[in-house]
């Protein structure tokens, strides 16, 4: 049986690992910047063509997945600039710069997809020192662990705290000196970097870049941002961040599961967007059945009364 | 210290509901004045302090702060010389983050921000003093995030980061407004204490008629976008609550409409 081998424990891992930082960068815009970026549907590709076109052109992996980084950062700035500078709504600005993105990934990989198969990968190093079985997974596990801890530290520093001041109360942290414009810009670019950074281990992982790949990345990302509040509930930082490493690993766990349980794979994105709806709306959601049922208890009352 | 020349400010200019909120004022303030504000709702208090704060930009005159013309300069770069509290407790804090979380962000208030660690046992044994100067018992509770404090505490925390970071203008709207008289109370001691200590400029809107006279040392009122009386010194001293409210009739040929101000009489 699937679920009794180790193997499957194994991938799914490590394509959650793959896709953590894609979760850690739309927490970055969703939860501590407030700001609903579409960005990610193109610098999540562009991470992977960036990173897959430098590779076959014989740069080094490590040097090709920083590149990959750079790449979404400059995505996310010009989200940033396009929303700050010239006024156009967060989510008009980001589906712009996605729909751009998609030129520009055909643009970089000369065709829709780039095989990376007998290439070399960043997890190489690791494959070496660790063995070839777990090598990939302890790779993966480090990058992941080093991103986190970094953005931990990152976020308690004086200028970070000014980024989630911005998230949380922009009128009052301006009063405070602080160019919120420029915070966004920044928040942005350094989200989208660690997007594009996700599609640059991906592409990896999976030996292929697609210009495709970028599809539904947005959702898969709140879904694991979701999933981690389930199970971590506090603003703490440190905590949180692990909670969207956890979320991200569950998530591809789901998914992983529904697949081996016969789902069709195309009907997973209606499935994972219904999930992420409920999730969203259960507050309201919440409020209405407890509106219902205040008016139930009035009424009841009343008609003692009467 | 602080000059407001020739202020005018429009909104929806050139559109039908075209709206003359400040028209034509003039204001001078030395250092260590404290001038309460009053009017009726709409009358353009609020909008004089968005004109200092650099929420807005005047489309006629000038702000100038010790001999600096800062008429054009963004709220951010305003930020290193003033200090703000609204009318609602949840604007002058970042609801999410702790009590020292949001000191320090204050604490580092118009100075660049760099890449160290917001919080240090210096930064936290400094906070913790300025927090029990407050009297609340907030000092035990640093590590608390904001949004589990009542709005008196808010806004007290609200005045103390407002004061954080050496600004020398305070700007108050309405800040007690939105609070149950005691906690007014409490909160207007603390201002005229947080005042003092730290030799502030004040400019303090309220439609308590009564602090408008007994807090400060200064008083204007304003009627359409216009400064309609202004007192101070001797004749100031002098002025009962019962005299100001005719002389509101007087000047702007109507009574003066704000509930509130009525309300607050007594
Ligand atoms: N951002 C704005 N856009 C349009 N009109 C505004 C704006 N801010 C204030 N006003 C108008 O300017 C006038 C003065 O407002 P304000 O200064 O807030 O009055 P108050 O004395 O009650 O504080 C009002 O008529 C108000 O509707
Ligand atoms: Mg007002």
């Amino acid at each position: 049986m699937w679920y009794l081998n180790l193997n499957f424990y194994m991938k799914t891992l490590e394509e959650g690992m793959a896709f953590v930082l894609l979760a850690m960068g739309v927490y970055i815009t969703f939860r501590i910047l407030d700001f609903a970026d579409l960005t990610v549907e193109g610098s999540f590709p562009l991470g992977a063509a960036v990173a897959a076109k430098s590779i076959v052109s014989g740069l080094n992996p490590v040097l090709a997945t920083i590149f990959a980084f750079l790449a979404g950062c400059i995505a996310g700035m010009i989200t940033g600039i396009i929303n700050t500078r010239l006024k156009i709504a967060g989510l008009l600005a980001g589906i712009l710069t996605m729909t751009s993105l998609y030129s520009i990934n055909l643009r970089i990989m000369g065709k829709s997809q780039i095989s990376l198969f007998r290439k070399p990968r960043i997890f190489d190093g690791f494959e070496r020192i660790f063995g070839s079985d777990y090598g990939t997974l302890i790779s993966l596990i480090i990058i992941v662990f080093i991103v986190k801890i970094l953005l931990d530290f990152f976020l308690h520093t004086e200028f970070g705290m000014s980024i989630r001041a911005t998230g949380d109360n922009p009128v009052m942290i301006e009063t405070l000196g602080i160019n919120t414009d420029f915070i966004k810009i920044f928040g942005l670019a350094l989200a989208n970097g660690m997007v594009a950074l996700s599609g640059a281990l991906f592409a990896q992982y999976s030996s292929s870049a697609d210009v495709q790949m970028g599809m539904g990345m947005i959702v898969v990302g709140l879904a694991s941002v979701i999933i981690g509040e389930v199970f971590v509930r506090t603003s703490k930082i440190p905590f949180a961040t692990s909670g969207v490493i956890l979320g991200a690993v569950l998530y591809r766990f789901a998914i992983a599961v529904s697949l081996r349980l016969g789902f069709d794979a195309t009907d997973l994105k209606i499935v994972t967007a219904v999930l992420v709806i409920i999730a969203l709306g259960a507050p309201s959601l919440r409020r209405f059945l407890i509106q219902d049922e205040f008016a139930e208890k009035l009424l009841e009352e009343v008609d003692e009364d009467a | 210290m602080l000059k407001l020349e020739n202020i005018h400010k429009v909104f929806n200019y050139g559109k039908v509901n075209v709206n003359h909120a400040l028209n034509g004022v003039d204001l001078s303030l030395s250092e260590g004045d404290f001038l309460t504000i009053i009017g009726s709702n709409g009358a353009g208090k609020s909008t004089i302090l968005n004109i200092v704060a650099g929420t807005y930009t005047p489309e006629i005159g000038r702000v100038v702060v010790d001999g600096k013309d800062v008429t054009r300069w963004p709220t951010h770069k305003r930020a290193s010389f003033v200090g703000r509290v609204f009318q609602d407790p949840l604007r002058g804090t970042a609801a999410e983050m702790t009590i020292e979380e949001n000191l320090s962000l204050a604490y580092m208030r118009g100075k660049r921000r760099g890449l160290k660690l917001g919080l240090n046992k210096k930064r936290r044994d400094e906070f913790r003093e300025r927090l029990s100067w407050l009297g609340l018992g907030l000092e035990d509770r640093l590590e608390d995030p904001v949004k589990l404090l009542s709005g008196g505490q808010r806004q007290a925390l609200t005045l103390l980061m407002a004061t954080l970071g050496e600004p020398i203008i305070l700007l108050l709207d309405e800040h007690t407004a939105a609070l149950d008289p005691k906690t007014a109370e409490q909160i207007i001691n603390i201002t005229r204490r947080i005042v003092e200590k730290n030799k502030l400029t004040v400019l303090m809107v309220t439609h308590n008629m009564k602090q408008a006279l007994e807090m400060g040392n200064r008083t204007i009122m304003m009627d359409k976008g216009k400064i309609i009386l202004e007192l101070q010194g001797e004749e100031r001293e002098k002025m009962t609550i019962g005299e100001l409210v005719k002389k509101f009739s007087e000047k702007s040929g109507q009574e003066l409409t704000d509930d509130r101000v009525l309300l607050a009489k007594e």
